[in-house]
């Protein structure tokens, strides 16, 4: 009875890991066509990766949105680790349940509210202050301001579930606040601020909506290049760069995926020899 | 940060660590308000505006007169415009039909699927809950993308169809209601199943025992147990998908065709088009009203679940 339940599950399972993946598969497969025509085979061929290197427009976009990434998930992950810790450690402040309100909304907000809300406080402000100009700059605030929810909800959940006995401990043994934080649990919850790191960067590098709102006529984003490309139909070029950033992020995720499961396991095995 | 023995402090210590606090608070409860919360309430103000041809493309609300008079203009016209205009009501409804049955499949594809991860044991576990987050990490546009390549016309789901002779000419999927559909679906499957999982992972066995050992068949065990059980887990990732599926602009844009207009669609148009920037405000805020129920659900069951 239970047998068939599971044979039901795991058909479905199956099934539906098969629906995430096939379209990447043949995606990625397609980008090693020799034809121009998406729906006929024309053989083997990595012509669309030369044709990408020569393709300022991609790779300008490309260098703004690697840019863009690396300072919006650093600030993300700054705020997220404030944010985590003021959740997990201050029962109560006032503003707490305001803070969580504001973790919580961006991470199912439709982004579409997200950019038009924040585009028109930008544009206010400029009248007001004459400063941010659209860009560079406000398509980095936008993006801390998601990732930073993102952040605070992974590390967050990783600081709750960490000792605080410890910290403790140092305290007692004469560690100022910010000292024992830094030396005891830091180093703990060092795989989540890795972790909230990468995922800001990847959610940064493939937001499409809230750039095309908040960004100036002067600042194109990949995504936002890739998504005018793809509207007006499918190219190999894009399948090609598709590719490359599939298995670049997908590389990165399962390797520091792997180094994370490793160096807790070395920790476990480390907590299991001093309780010895 | 409070110390073990706080009351044995000096007090000028004490009021340093209160100090400290603050420092740590502040920075993202002000960056937050300043750049998600009071960006609402200019959308408010600005969806009382009038369009005009100027930098920005709208009015002010309050001018100042050379009495040193101040006057308020408030512009109900965006919003009597959203009744008027067929159009609002249409997408309206059709966003939320779409990100209503797109929840109920996401719900029935995703509830086996965690059920099968979490009766799987420990190392396969891990293996497919990478499996499942792994497309959420690479990229959401792309999927997209990915997915269009092979429900077009000469994509590939037609071609094996042609080819297994089910079908004799190519059938259109691109630009329908159910290339939407699928769009939603293969896009937000992954925020469906992950807080199945962490409820079911949590439920405890014993009592599916009992009550198979008290004569109940397992069907009744699973709308007994199973279900109520996993309650907070069907509402966490129902609204993971029907909240953001509201204001999806990308899957309808690429995968849609013209009829399948929903509300982000518009309020894109609106704005980039049409440069209508009060009525595109008028269009967030009606959205956001729509939303405000959910998304306090979402919140009350997130907030619990983080605290437990």
């Amino acid at each position: 009875m239970d047998d068939r339940r599971m044979t039901f599950s795991f058909t479905v399972l199956l099934f539906g890991i098969a629906f995430l993946y096939v379209p990447m598969v043949v995606l990625i497969a397609y980008s090693f066509n020799a034809s121009p025509l998406v729906s006929v085979w024309g053989g083997f061929s990595t012509q669309w990766y030369g044709a990408l290197l020569h393709n300022r427009q991609i790779l300008e976009a490309g260098a703004l949105s690697l840019e863009i990434a690396l300072v919006a998930s650093t600030g993300a992950v700054i705020l997220g680790l404030l944010a985590a810790i003021a959740l997990v450690r201050f029962r109560t402040f006032p503003g707490r349940l305001m803070l969580t309100g504001m973790i919580n909304a961006p991470l199912v907000m439709p982004e579409i509210i997200t950019g038009i809300t924040q585009l028109l406080l930008f544009v206010s402000m400029v009248q007001l202050f004459g400063w941010p100009h659209r860009g560079f700059t406000t398509i980095v605030i936008s993006h801390v301001v998601f990732c930073a929810a993102y952040a605070t909800v992974t590390i967050q959940s990783r600081l709750v579930s960490t000792d605080r006995s410890l910290e403790e401990a140092a305290r007692d043994l004469g560690s100022g606040p910010v000292r024992a934080f830094t030396d005891v649990t830091l180093p703990i919850i060092l795989p989540a601020l890795a972790s909230s790191w990468l995922l800001s960067f990847t959610l940064s590098l493939d937001d499409v909506v809230i750039s095309s709102f908040v960004s100036g006529p002067s600042a194109s984003t990949l995504p936002m290049v890739i998504y005018s490309k793809v509207k007006l139909g499918v190219t190999p070029e894009i399948n090609a760069l598709a590719t490359i950033i599939i298995v670049v992020i997908g590389t990165c995720v399962l390797l520091a995926g792997w180094s994370m499961k490793r160096s807790e396991r070395q920790r476990e095995l480390e907590v299991q020899m001093a309780d010895r | 940060m409070t110390a073990a023995n706080p009351a044995s402090r000096p007090a000028r210590l004490r009021n340093l660590d209160r100090f400290g606090r603050w420092l740590i608070i502040l920075p993202p409860l002000a960056f937050l308000t300043v750049f998600f919360l009071v960006p609402f309430a200019f959308a408010f103000k600005i969806s009382f505006a009038q369009t005009a041809v100027r930098i920005p493309p709208f009015t002010d609300l309050l001018t100042s007169h050379p009495g040193g008079q101040l006057s308020l203009a408030l512009n109900l016209g965006n919003y009597a415009y959203l009744f008027t205009d067929n159009v609002y009501a249409i997408s309206y409804l059709y966003s939320i039909k779409t990100a209503f049955f797109s929840t109920l499949v996401c719900l029935f594809l995703g509830y086996p699927m965690a059920y099968a991860i979490a009766r799987a044991s420990k190392a396969t576990q891990n293996i497919l809950l990478l499996i499942i987050i792994l497309p959420f990490w690479t990229s959401f546009l792309l999927r997209v993308y990915a997915l269009e390549g092979i429900i077009r016309d000469g994509g590939l789901i037609n071609n094996v169809l042609l080819w297994l002779g089910i079908i004799h000419h190519p059938i259109q999927i691109m630009r329908t209601s159910f290339s939407v559909y699928l769009g939603i679906v293969y896009s937000y499957l992954p925020f469906m199943i992950l807080p199945l999982f962490a409820t079911l992972e949590k439920l405890d066995h014993t009592l599916l025992e009992a009550s198979a050992d008290l004569g109940s068949p397992p069907w009744k065990s699973f709308i007994d147990i199973t279900l109520p059980l996993s309650m907070p887990g069907i509402i966490a990732g129902s609204m993971l998908v029907f909240i953001p599926a509201i204001g999806e602009f990308v899957i309808p844009s690429l995968l849609g065709g013209p009829d399948n207009l929903m509300i982000g669609r518009v309020l894109w148009d609106e704005f980039f088009n049409n440069h209508d920037w009060p009525v595109a405000s008028a269009v967030a805020i009606a959205v956001l009203v729509l939303l405000a129920g959910p998304i306090a659900l979402y919140q009350y069951y997130n907030v619990r679940e983080l605290e437990q």
